[in-house]
């Protein structure tokens, strides 16, 4: 499957935005992961931002970042949203009220606890009515969108919007799926065309993947591997990079998606 | 300028499972269909005291899973593991198998909730002094609630090895696998796909619904003049999906089309004008090729609140006009949530292999603000063609067409 990508966007501790982030994954300057301010997601009208989860608020921003890159409308652009566990915070809080006799469910958490819920407020927020899927692959939620997404690029021809996030896990819940902060990443793909800043190849292959042999930086290796939508920092490294790679994502064990890239540098 | 969508390659139901509240297997649900036996029963799903109706699957809580699936032990994954056990579905896919092998069949599943009812179990066992969850649940939360649980599971017990994914959009979850599978067939990346979905009850619904104030005191009443809320239930659901040209088989029933389509309107209020559900539909009959006019038959969403059986009224009546008859089977099943695909896709196969077209149970008298033909008693006769709606929370939408070959 041959796709263009059109727009990146980015948001993870000392990743503030792709164009902010891209000579830290070229290796050009020093990862420094510090807080990361709680995102503006400017395109959530108040009244919905106000009540949002943080998984709704970094994947509207990053979701921004890369529709606004690729100069699409948002409302002609299907939507896939990929997430290992969803609205873990939400989770917390229901399960917290649920223990209680009361049970005193509040309806608006409800009604943010489905795996949707980012999906559902980016449609809000652009009065979007395309399709939009929500997804898990538990760690290789990052590779099932890209596959997701891809196929509809080539099935359906047109760009389609990838959103992959996993927030840090709040205790006590951490104890039984630990992530230590927070990752976002926005892909817009499209059907490939001159012109565009990257082209990339997809296929699957059947072999599992030697996992081992991982990033450069230690840092930015032990963010992949703390969050699974940071599984995707191979392919933004080799996209900061330029010029054609290959990148491998695992795929369950017994598959992995081979990315052949070539990107232009600048 | 938008592409415009194009005819779908029709994809055989070449076997197809279900079991629900109205028992194990296409057997049973088709018999429930027939004499008009409801599944819903009086909320007794364990401390709720909510005064609502339930369709509880029977025999979850008389066995587990043991062995190497002993990880994954849970009601989500029981009533998986049930669903699999029923119709020859497990000897179907073993000779897919021996076709395809187990790198070229994917898994695509659908859910809402997963294995939460284990964390909910898990938040009531914390250690009172420290907050701590017990290591029963810690070690197996991967297994049990990540919404990939379900996916892993269905792949361990078939041992497949292709693509695989669960879905999660809340109600249309389990429609959306269709939409998803037959884009990875037609993308080569397989040759056969495992589709279903399998949703359980839990608190999380059981008091979300209620604090939402649309479950219903009494079994749902689709279309109803007087319906007032939605009845829960739990389904495990599954079909294996493989290119008509490669099984052709008269008679069998096909994916035709399927529509998807977004709201952008409200996370839990359904558009007034019903739009996206419009273009879900619209972009079902367009990938199956048929004209409005060839649909003899809607199974509807259905749910029983006020405001969705209106809305789809709407948008059903908007496309069909009056013409085919429509009907909800929710009455009989409850709503399955992330589990409604494919309940009501299986159920529609069944409409269409045996000629038969189910009326709304628990309907005394049809709304008179709907405009569509809602069906409210039993009639039998040939069908060819079904469309299947299913709406959800997000306002996330799907439409699937299914047809005899």
């Amino acid at each position: 499957m041959e796709v263009a990508i059109h727009g990146i966007g980015l948001l993870a501790p000392g990743l503030a935005g792709w164009d902010a982030s891209r000579a830290v994954l070229a290796g050009l300057c020093p990862f420094q992961p510090g807080e990361v301010p709680d995102p503006e997601a400017a395109l959530l009208p108040p009244n919905e931002r106000r009540r949002s989860s943080d998984c709704v608020r970094w994947a509207v921003q990053v979701a921004q970042e890369a529709i606004v890159q690729s100069g699409l409308d948002p409302r002609e652009v299907p939507t896939v949203f990929a997430s290992s566990g969803g609205e873990m915070g939400v989770f917390d809080q229901l399960c917290r009220t649920l223990a209680t006799s009361e049970r005193l469910v509040s309806p608006t958490l409800f009604h943010q606890s489905v795996h949707n819920t980012a999906a559902g407020y980016w449609g809000i927020a652009t009065t979007g009515q395309q399709s939009s899927t929500a997804l898990s692959c538990y760690d290789d939620s990052f590779a099932a969108g890209l596959l997701e997404a891809a196929t509809v690029v080539c099935v359906e021809q047109r760009p389609v919007l990838l959103v992959a996030y996993d927030l840090a896990v709040p205790a006590p819940l951490s104890e039984a799926r630990s992530i230590t902060v927070g990752f976002a990443v926005a892909l817009v793909l499209a059907p490939p065309s001159d012109g565009a800043p990257v082209s990339m190849h997809l296929r699957l292959d059947e072999a599992r993947i030697n996992d081992r042999s991982g990033l450069e930086d230690p840092a930015l290796d032990r963010v992949r591997q703390d969050n699974p939508a940071a599984r995707s920092l191979p392919l933004l490294i080799a996209i900061a990079a330029g010029g054609s790679q290959t990148v491998r994502l695992s795929l369950l064990e017994s598959q992995q998606l081979i990315l052949d890239l070539d990107a232009c540098r600048s | 300028m938008l592409p415009s969508i194009k005819p779908m390659a029709p994809l055989t139901l070449s076997a197809y499972t279900l079991v629900t509240a109205n028992g194990r297997g296409v057997g049973p649900i088709l018999q429930a269909l027939r004499e008009r036996r409801s599944g819903l029963k009086p909320c007794n799903f364990e401390d709720v005291t909510l005064k609502s109706y339930i369709g509880r699957v029977e025999g979850l809580d008389d066995f587990s899973l043991g062995n190497e699936l002993e990880r994954f032990d849970c009601r989500n994954n029981r009533l998986a593991w049930l669903g699999l056990q029923q119709d020859g579905f497990m000897v179907a896919v073993a000779e897919a198998k021996q076709r395809y092998s187990a790198h070229r069949i994917a898994v695509v599943m659908g859910t809402s909730t997963s294995g939460i009812l284990e964390t909910e179990h898990a938040y009531r066992a914390r250690d009172p002094r420290t907050g701590v969850l017990p290591t029963w649940y810690t070690s197996r939360y991967r297994y049990t609630h990540n919404m990939f649980s379900l996916g892993h599971f269905v792949r361990a017990c078939l041992g497949l090895q292709g693509p695989a994914m669960v879905i999660s959009t809340a109600c249309s979850s389990s429609a959306k696998v269709f939409a998803t599978a037959a884009r990875l067939l037609q993308a080569g990346l397989c040759d056969a796909a495992i589709v279903g979905g399998v949703d359980s009850l839990c608190l999380t619904t059981l008091y979300g619904f209620s604090a939402l104030q649309l479950l219903s005191a009494g079994p749902c009443r689709p279309c109803d003049e007087d319906r007032d809320g939605l009845s829960l239930g739990e389904a495990a659901g599954y079909a294996l999906l493989e290119s008509s040209e490669r099984v052709s088989r008269r008679g069998a029933v096909a994916l035709l089309g399927y529509g998807e389509s977004t709201d952008g309107y409200h996370m839990s209020h359904p558009h007034p004008e019903g739009a996206g559900a419009i273009r879900a539909i619209r972009d079902s009959l367009t990938r199956a090729g048929l004209r409005a006019e060839e649909v003899e038959y809607v199974n509807l969403h259905g749910t029983a609140t006020r405001a969705n059986d209106s809305v789809e009224d709407k948008a059903v009546y908007s496309i069909f006009g009056a013409r085919p008859a429509c009907s909800s089977t929710k009455g009989w099943t409850g709503h399955t949530l992330g589990a409604a695909g494919i309940t009501e896709a299986v159920i529609s196969a069944l409409c269409l292999a045996h000629g038969f077209l189910p009326g709304t149970l628990n309907c005394r008298r049809v709304d008179a603000s709907l405009k569509s033909r809602i069906l409210r008693e039993n009639q039998n006769g040939p069908l060819a063609y079904v469309v299947s709606n299913i709406f959800g929370f997000g306002g996330n939408n799907c439409s699937l067409v299914l047809g005899k070959m």
